[in-house]
């Protein structure tokens, strides 16, 4: 949506959808079931919940898409979509599916969707899912909502996408007029991971990728997992503990980094840390550093400006500890504590520790 | 190794460097600019008033495309205590007219306007990069300047000072001593958004185009010596208090407690309602008058616009005095350089004549000692304001008592506030003086 | 777009963007205000200049920026060449507004086919998404339009065989960073905080206060058929704007009258995981081995 919120309702907004004929067949939900290296993004079974109302409302199928090796992983994959609610699941298994490459996955979902016509397509927004949606809706040559936070069926039955734009700062309903299918990525974590059902089980449809590797420019060398690189991973963090100006020294970074390390999270700072050359850049959460979405935020002597804020809006919960009662973060706090950082950080360490089992040796 | 020579470099893109830069770019010199900001003006959505003439006289169809918020069709002057003002209003038709001779602006859309302008002119505008100093050759002419950024310095016959208030090129350089804390005024503003169909009712306007100007004395500035204001743009108003850096420091009253005061008077509260508080600036304005006034020129340099303290404080000229002082220069530099004459001192004597010959100087020179007076006579800014609100209410009230007693209770506390009734008299003799 | 053996050229695609922070809606009508509003370079593009310039002073060659928008945008060109790019091209034309993502990367594939035919390209560069957009699908788009090797998220490239057309790098993907080889010519999204960028030198700034920009109408730039462009040629249609609902309550604030820290911090985690018992369970979870 390079410029869309100019222009709200009116104009081409208030058109009414005059569907081509050859998308009148166009039927069913779908929703990319996201694997990578054998195991399922959780964003996709919070993605089959909201396929599942979305079906029901339309009186139509909840189908899910599995790509991958032909692994026992894949299968349990497969048999768990039926769980999350799924009546279909289009299985495409090749052994050239096994690292995620965008050709190859491009091919086998564009190939699905050509065959058989769904009428929404679904994915989440992880770099996954936006890499591949990308380029599917540009081979595809329909409308993309990325990030949607609301998805609902309108009254014309078309889909509805709401999602926040400009940083957060306005929120716009986005349809998609006269192509199919509806496609939409959604943040993980924005919907809620529905109750598997282990009873369940439904159709599975199989399709051929029709590949060689000799097709595929782009090879795989090495997968660096996270859990081998020192680098801050601050935007898929689950708990980040951050450290503002009001931490007065850089020495008072480890209470920080200590909090961060006893709750297995990762650390943040504000932007004139950075400035000041405390913390390297890739610390830096905000506007103009790192987006995070986080369960848990802790912000301590941050005051909580715009640019900030921004950047830590997404998270489930957020503590602030400020000294100042009047603190901008406390407006987007979930919790507040009004005293000295210096103090609150050791003794919230402390307190994790102790509450956390097998984690009081660490402390 | 110098980068390029040019016939004159312009330090600042402030109304006066681009008034400099634009005169002489406009005469066909080959002129940088340069600027420390994003771009000239970046970051302020600051409001301002600009008046029409001074710019005019360089563009006189600037109205076709300047980015001009409202034109003031009416201008307030309050008298303000803790609870009340008085004030006088002088709003006339006439300012409806063809060319309208003030309007609101927003300055970090005017100055990059009025850059445009200035690059069109044939101006070489860089910005983002600092001037840290001066560079002399071996008899101590100033022949460029040095940026913050790698490359070596860039060399010019001349160069301009237009960096605004803080002079640190001309200080460091040795050109003009520190800025003094009595001679500058600290000014804090804040820029609140609202609908412009709200500002119009709210300020009684008939549309989008006509605005409202407040200038403000009294409790707004806590004893000490400084005015607030606040002025309507089109979907925003600009409000904000100054006082000297030399009281502030002297109070210890922090500057935005001063302006959330101003903000939470009963008289300015409900114009601000609902508002959305946007951006928070704080910057000096020169206030020392004609006698702050440093060094103006020198070997292969001068100096122009608030850097030369071109500020006439009483009457809220800013933007004018450094458009002229920036367009006057620029004419004198055209004219040397066409008659082929160097910007040595002797030759830069042109520019303090002309100066005197202008509004500029003659202001400045008329309300030489407002400064002292203010500085001296902190009455009126406490107890003066304070005994016309007082009076006024005596007047106004309908209470029983009878006319006669209450002109004498308005009398007697006057005569109480300043002590006697030749303090009464003292005090409107000084500010006719200084006045004169 | 196939490779010649020329100097290296990379293009690298910014966008001249509102700076968030400072956009206000109007109360009322729900529509955006955009007076006073100052814009810069969208902040993820300048990762992919940088990028992009690190790799022609290792390998010479040329970076040319490119976007499309309004004719302000030439400023953001400007500032691009001041931070060291070589040449600059603005697509602009009246028919380009109202574009969603597939018209953007249609208009820009066009713009980067005309610039390739006159100078072929090794590698296009984006941001990995703008700050009002904030899709991430323009790059993909783009190398989809154009049939170019698509490497999103893009951490960090190690090694470029100019002879062999091959780019070895690192891509982000969830819970790990893949090492791929890729080849020439491809399209990079790079990703925030992989490089730091330079400032232009005084010459630089000189230099791209007077360079040209070449400006492209829609037919300039190669685009035949407008249909694809702006509000036509997009799918999607915002029906829509408004501002989100300001979260009603404040902070919870926990009292610290009288308490020591650690009470504070007891309490704290007592209103924790009162809110969020799945937090606690979680936490919990990744201790208990
Ligand atoms: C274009 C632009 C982009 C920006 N991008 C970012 C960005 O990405 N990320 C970012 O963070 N900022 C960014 N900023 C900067 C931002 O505007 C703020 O300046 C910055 O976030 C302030 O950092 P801070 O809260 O740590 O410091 P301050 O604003 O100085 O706040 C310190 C706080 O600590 C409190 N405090 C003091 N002592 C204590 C104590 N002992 N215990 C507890 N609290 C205490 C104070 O009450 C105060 O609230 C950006 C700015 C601009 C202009
Ligand atoms: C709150 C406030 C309200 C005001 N209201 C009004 C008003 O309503 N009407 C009015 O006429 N006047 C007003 N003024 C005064 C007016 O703003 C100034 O008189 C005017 O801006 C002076 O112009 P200038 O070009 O000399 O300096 P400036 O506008 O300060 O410009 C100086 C420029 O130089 C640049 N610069 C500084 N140092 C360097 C360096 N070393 N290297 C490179 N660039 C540098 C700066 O970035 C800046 O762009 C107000 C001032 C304030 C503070
Ligand atoms: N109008 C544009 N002109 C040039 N590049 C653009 C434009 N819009 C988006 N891009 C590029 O595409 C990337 C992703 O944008 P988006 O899909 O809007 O998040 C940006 O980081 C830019 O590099």
């Amino acid at each position: 949506m390079a410029d869309a919120p100019q222009q709200p309702a009116g104009g081409r907004a208030a058109m009414q959808m005059q569907l081509a004929a050859k998308f009148k067949d166009y039927r069913h939900v779908w929703v990319f079931v996201e694997i990578e290296r054998g195991c399922v993004h959780p964003v996709s079974w919070e993605l089959m919940g909201e396929g599942r109302k979305l079906a029901d409302d339309l009186g139509v199928d909840l189908c899910a898409v599995v790509l991958g090796p032909r692994t026992d992983d894949t299968k349990a994959a497969i048999s768990q979509t039926y769980h999350y609610g799924a009546d279909i699941c289009y299985i495409c298994e090749d052994p050239l599916l096994a690292d995620y490459r965008n050709e190859p996955y491009t091919r086998a979902l564009t190939g699905l969707v050509d065959k058989y016509q769904p009428e929404i397509l679904l994915l989440g927004a992880t770099p996954l899912g936006r890499d591949l949606a990308g380029s599917v809706a540009t081979m595809l040559q329909t409308g993309l909502t990325a990030d949607s936070t609301e998805l609902r069926i309108a009254d014309d039955k078309s889909l509805a996408a709401t999602r926040p734009t400009f940083g957060g700062t306005l929120l716009c309903t986005i349809h998609t007029l006269n192509h199919r299918p509806q496609m939409a990525t959604v943040r993980p974590r924005v919907m809620a991971m529905p109750e598997p059902d282990r009873s369940r089980t439904g159709r599975m449809v199989w399709h051929s990728l029709g590949m060689a590797e000799g097709d595929i420019v782009t090879k795989v060398l090495e997968f660096v997992s996270d859990a081998r690189i020192e680098k801050a991973n601050l935007a898929y963090a689950d708990i980040v503990v951050a450290g503002g100006m009001g931490l007065r020294q850089p020495g008072n970074l480890a209470l920080v980094q200590r909090l961060a390390e006893v709750v297995g999270g990762e650390w943040g700072v504000s932007r004139p840390l950075v400035q000041k050359g405390w913390a390297p850049a890739e610390r830096q959460i905000g506007q103009t550093g790192t987006t995070i979405r986080p369960r848990l935020y802790i912000a301590a002597g941050i005051s909580g400006a715009i640019q900030h804020r921004v950047g830590v809006e997404g998270s489930d919960l957020i503590v602030a500890i400020n000294t100042d009662p009047d603190a901008r973060i406390f407006d987007v706090a979930h919790l507040g504590v009004v005293a000295d950082a210096l103090t609150i950080l050791p003794a919230l360490a402390d307190a994790f520790a102790r509450r956390l089992p097998g984690r009081a040796l660490a402390s | 190794m110098p980068v390029e020579h040019f016939d004159a470099i312009v330090v600042g893109a402030g109304p006066s460097g681009n008034a400099a830069a634009y005169t002489m770019g406009k005469a066909g010199m080959n002129v940088l600019q340069i600027d420390r900001g994003e771009y000239p003006g970046s970051k302020n959505v600051q409001g301002a008033i600009l008046y029409s003439d001074a710019l005019e006289r360089m563009i006189p169809d600037f109205r076709e495309t300047a980015p001009l918020e409202r034109h003031v069709v009416e201008q307030r002057f309050w008298m303000l205590d803790e609870k009340s003002h008085t004030g006088t209003h002088h709003r006339s038709d006439s300012f409806n007219e063809e060319r309208p001779n003030r309007y609101t602006i927003l300055r970090a859309q005017f100055d990059k306007w009025f850059a445009k302008q200035v690059r069109a002119a044939g101006v070489t505008l860089i910005t983002e990069t600092t001037v840290i100093e001066l560079v002399r050759n071996a008899e101590g002419r100033v022949i460029g300047v040095l940026t913050d950024r790698e490359g070596g310095p860039v060399h010019a016959d001349v160069v301009v000072l237009g960096e605004g208030v803080n002079g640190l090129v001309a200080q460091r350089s040795g050109l003009r001593p520190e800025l003094r804390p009595q001679h500058v005024a600290l000014a804090v503003k804040e820029t609140h958004f609202l609908p412009e169909e709200t500002i119009r009712e709210r300020f009684n306007l008939s549309d989008e185009n006509e605005g409202v100007v407040i200038e403000v004395l009294g409790s707004v500035s806590s004893g000490m010596v400084g005015t607030g204001f606040l002025y309507t743009n089109r979907e925003s108003i600009s409000i904000g208090v100054g006082c000297l850096v030399s009281d502030f420091a002297e109070k210890q009253i922090p500057p935005y407690a001063l302006l959330d005061r101003f903000k939470n008077h009963p008289s300015v509260r409900p114009l601000l309602k609902g508002a959305e508080m946007k951006e928070y600036v704080a910057h000096l304005i020169p206030e020392g008058g004609y006698d702050a006034i440093p060094k103006l020129t020198g070997d292969g340099w001068l100096i122009v616009g608030d850097a030369g303290q071109f500020v006439n404080a009483v009457h809220r000229e800013g933007s004018n005095l450094a458009m002229t002082t920036g367009r006057i220069a620029g004419e004198c530099l055209a004219r040397l350089k066409a008659e082929g004459r160097p910007a040595t001192e002797a030759n830069l004597k042109v520019y303090r004549d002309a100066l005197e010959q202008s509004f500029v100087l003659k202001d400045l020179r008329k309300y030489r000692k407002i400064p002292k007076l203010l500085k001296q006579n902190r009455q009126l800014f406490t107890t003066w304001p304070a005994v016309i609100n007082r009076s006024m209410q005596a007047f106004l009230r309908v209470d029983g008592r009878d006319k006669r007693a209450k002109e004498a209770e308005i009398l007697r506390g006057l005569k109480t506030a300043r002590g006697n009734w030749l303090n009464v008299a003292a005090d409107m003799v000084k500010v006719a003086r200084a006045w004169r | 777009m196939t490779r010649l053996a020329r100097e290296f050229h990379s293009v690298v695609c910014i966008k001249q963007v509102p700076d968030s922070a400072q956009i206000r809606v109007h109360p009322v009508t729900n529509t955006i205000m955009r007076q006073g509003v100052p814009t810069i370079i969208n902040p993820y593009d300048l990762f992919a200049l940088e990028e992009a310039m690190r790799l022609r002073d290792e390998y010479g060659g040329t970076v040319t920026v490119l976007t499309m928008g309004p004719p302000m945008a030439e400023d953001a060109l400007r500032r691009a060449l001041g931070l060291g790019a070589n040449r600059a091209v603005l697509i602009t034309d009246r028919r380009f507004a109202g574009s969603d993502t597939l018209a953007t990367s249609f208009a820009l594939s066009k713009a980067l086919t005309r610039i390739g035919e006159e100078h072929p390209i090794d590698i296009v560069f984006t941001g990995k998404q703008t700050i009002d957009g904030d899709t991430a699908q323009v790059g993909p788009g783009i190398a989809r339009r154009l049939g170019l090797n698509q490497l999103t998220y893009v951490a960090a490239i190690d090694a470029l065989d100019r002879d062999g057309a091959t780019i070895t790098l690192r891509r982000r993907s969830e819970g790990g960073v893949q090492v791929l080889r890729s080849r020439l010519p491809c399209l990079i999204t790079m990703l925030e905080d992989t490089n730091t960028l330079r400032r232009g030198t005084i010459q630089d700034m000189l230099r791209a206060a007077r360079a040209p920009v070449t400006t492209w109408s829609a037919e300039e730039a190669g685009i035949a058929d407008p249909m694809q462009c702006g509000l036509r040629g997009s799918p999607t249609v915002v029906k829509r704007v408004f501002a989100p609902r300001p979260r009603a309550d404040k902070a919870e604030m926990v009292v610290v009258e009288g308490k020591t820290p650690a009470q504070t911090a007891d309490a704290v985690l007592d209103l924790l995981f009162a809110q969020s018992p799945n937090l606690e369970a979680a936490l919990s979870a990744r201790f208990k081995s």
